[in-house]
């Protein structure tokens, strides 16, 4: 049966408008200006990507063990490939490194769940993790127990540290930072002043100066015979530091909850820390999602900085490399590949929070 | 505009007492709010308040569960002082349910997590059962097939309804209701409004702010007009509106009907 009427009311939009002339033609050529610039950045791209093609892909030399098995002619990753180990453990012994792998490994395996959107235990395993896996950690990392002999610390380099140092100062930061927002809007005037005081100090800070501080001023203060790591003191620092600047974006959340909310929960008869954990906090934390990653990721570049008071992390340890006499010359290669390893875990974090707006979003706010 | 059936009167009031304030008053700043306020509230009564937008009744009946504080005199619900103490506090709030204008859900929970969360974590109730009695009471405010939405996804007459049944699920012996139909739609009103009726039948005491005088007419037997912080009159509905004694009320009814 045919049915005219209903047939006329399909009608296919402008063929300039779809597929990809009309896409091109909207989005490249709307305009003479917009001509011109979609020219000038074509120019621009045929001008930069293929001589950096040839030199990163074609041209460049991955296999040998010495710097004669590289011709000149493109990227040298023989550099990287045979300094490798070193980039990733540091000077950890080679017959224990298997720990860091473990280790990083029970980590990925314990997480990977929480990754899971339908898995429904994600609070409690979060929670186990973050009570039980440090210890896990410890004694894997630096040992001592169970027969594993000790690792100092000024062993530890290149990611692993990175990631350790990174790791923790996140895990650690964000439940400091989330005190010190709710004690900045805190009714008691002597917990807002602490945490006023106390942020706007670390703010006022450059890292950098935390860290020399620890390492150099720090064991100053201590009475004789106590010592402290000097990983650990770093750890502290970085934590301290970051959790001000955390505070300052959790505080921005706990400000866009409309006073209604707080007022709900109260009338319920939920308790301050109640209202907080139950109501408030999960509310203001998503909406800030996008500035406690930012924080996260700055703090995750900003671990390079060690390297001022001797550790050797990613970048440090990559850097220290330049000197090898064997290997004089390589420094673009080394900083094309520790600036690639520093993209791609940035960007997974970026990714990531990206996925977990879309998964809490439930539809329009109060 | 809603149901034509009335509570059955005097019988559900009781002369046991549910709130009493003595010569409460209350400043914002320099202003001040309430200015000796005296009233006394029986068990199943239905009490509308009444009056110009700044008079003070929203104060009023947030100093009943200590959303706002009393800064003189007296606030003694169902035998509890409100005092700074927050033991008496969260008492008070657990036992008294507060419907908002604007309605004030969770909007990170489902409707089933919004009417169980403080059974669960203010009365201690295992889960399951909380989420049972929450499924009861969305039963009753006639929107079960809701329950696993977010109050995002409803209309503003249905997360009124939801908001009612969140306060209900905390087994409430005292409902106070802020201005509960102002912010919705005309078409959504009469749902609410029935199921504050229902409520009402069913001997809760409740105080409603709103500005329904139809709904006052009807359900509450006993009509107060407060204004500039003071209760200016008090009586059951029918003297109210049809002999209103003080110049003040007759000019506020007046500008309402």
């Amino acid at each position: 049966m045919t049915q005219p009427s209903q047939r006329s009311l399909v009608v296919k939009p402008p063929r300039a408008s779809v597929g990809v002339i009309g896409w091109l033609r909207q989005n490249l050529f709307s305009s003479a200006l917009n001509t011109v610039f979609t020219l000038l950045a074509g120019y621009f791209l045929y001008v930069s990507i293929p001589p950096l093609i040839q030199w990163a892909l074609l041209d460049a030399d991955w296999i040998g063990d010495s710097r004669n098995d590289c011709t000149g002619e493109g990227a040298c990753w023989v550099f990287i490939a045979t300094r490798f180990k070193q980039f990733m453990y540091g000077f950890y012994p080679d017959t224990e490194q298997w720990r860091v792998n473990a280790a990083f490994l029970v980590l990925a395996c314990l997480t990977a769940p929480l990754f899971v959107e339908r898995f429904r235990y994600k609070m409690s395993l979060g929670l186990a993790i973050i009570c039980g896996y440090p210890f896990l950690g410890y004694i894997l990392f630096y040992g001592g127990f169970l027969g594993l002999p000790e690792v100092e610390t000024y062993l530890w380099g290149g990611l692993m540290l990175t990631l350790v140092l990174a790791g923790i100062g996140i895990v650690l930061a964000l439940p400091f930072g989330v005190l010190l927002a709710l004690g900045r809007r805190s009714k008691m005037p002597v917990v807002r002043a602490a945490s006023v005081t106390y942020i706007e100090i670390w703010r006022g800070v450059p890292l950098i100066t935390v860290l020399f501080m620890s390492s150099v001023m720090l064991p100053l203060f201590f009475p004789e015979g106590v010592t402290l790591d000097k990983l650990l003191r770093a750890l502290i620092g970085i934590v301290l530091f970051q959790s001000a600047y955390m505070a300052e974006v959790v505080r921005g959340g706990l400000q866009a909850i409309p006073r209604g909310q707080y007022e709900a929960a109260e009338a319920l008869g939920l308790s301050y820390w109640k209202n907080m954990t139950l109501v408030i906090l999960p509310q203001a934390l998503k909406i800030v999602i996008p500035g406690i990653v930012n924080t996260f990721i700055a703090l995750f570049k900003d671990t390079t900085l060690v390297l001022i008071i001797g550790l050797f992390d990613l970048l440090g340890i990559v850097q220290q490399a330049f000197a090898d006499p064997d290997w004089l010359g390589f420094s673009v290669e080394g900083y094309v590949f520790s600036g690639l390893v520093f993209w791609l875990f940035c960007y997974g974090m970026s990714r990531y929070s990206q996925t977990l707006e879309r998964r809490l979003h439930t539809g329009h706010a109060p | 505009m809603y149901s034509e059936k009335t509570p059955h009167d005097a019988s559900v009031v009781t002369d046991e007492t549910m709130i009493e304030m003595r010569d409460v008053h209350k400043w914002f700043g320099q202003f001040h709010v309430l200015k000796g306020i005296d009233l006394t509230v029986y068990k199943g009564e239905r009490i509308v308040i009444c009056g110009p937008s700044g008079s003070g009744k929203s104060t009023l009946i947030r100093c009943i569960n200590h959303l706002e504080t009393h800064q003189r005199g007296q606030i003694i619900i169902d035998g509890t002082e409100l005092s700074e103490d927050l033991k008496d506090i969260e008492r008070v709030r657990s036992e008294v349910g507060m419907v908002f204008q604007h309605f004030n859900l969770f909007p990170h929970l489902t409707v089933l997590e919004n009417l169980s969360l403080a059974p669960v974590w203010v009365r201690g109730m295992p889960r399951r059962d909380a989420e049972k009695v929450a499924r009861e009471y969305l039963e009753r405010v006639r929107i079960p097939e809701q329950a696993d939405k977010y109050p995002g996804q409803l209309s503003g007459g249905q997360q009124q309804r939801v908001a009612i049944a969140r306060s209900l699920c905390m087994g409430p012996r005292i409902m106070l209701f802020d201005e509960p139909t102002s912010a919705l739609d005309p078409e959504m009103i009469k749902e609410v409004l029935d199921v504050m009726v229902e409520l009402a039948e069913e001997g809760m005491t409740m105080l409603c702010i709103t500005h329904e005088m139809g709904f006052a007419r009807t359900v509450a037997n006993r009509v107060i007009f407060m204004d500039e912080g003071e209760i200016v009159e008090e009586n059951a509905p029918s003297e109210f509106f049809d002999n209103p004694r003080h110049e003040r009320t007759k000019l506020f009814l007046s500008q309402i009907l």
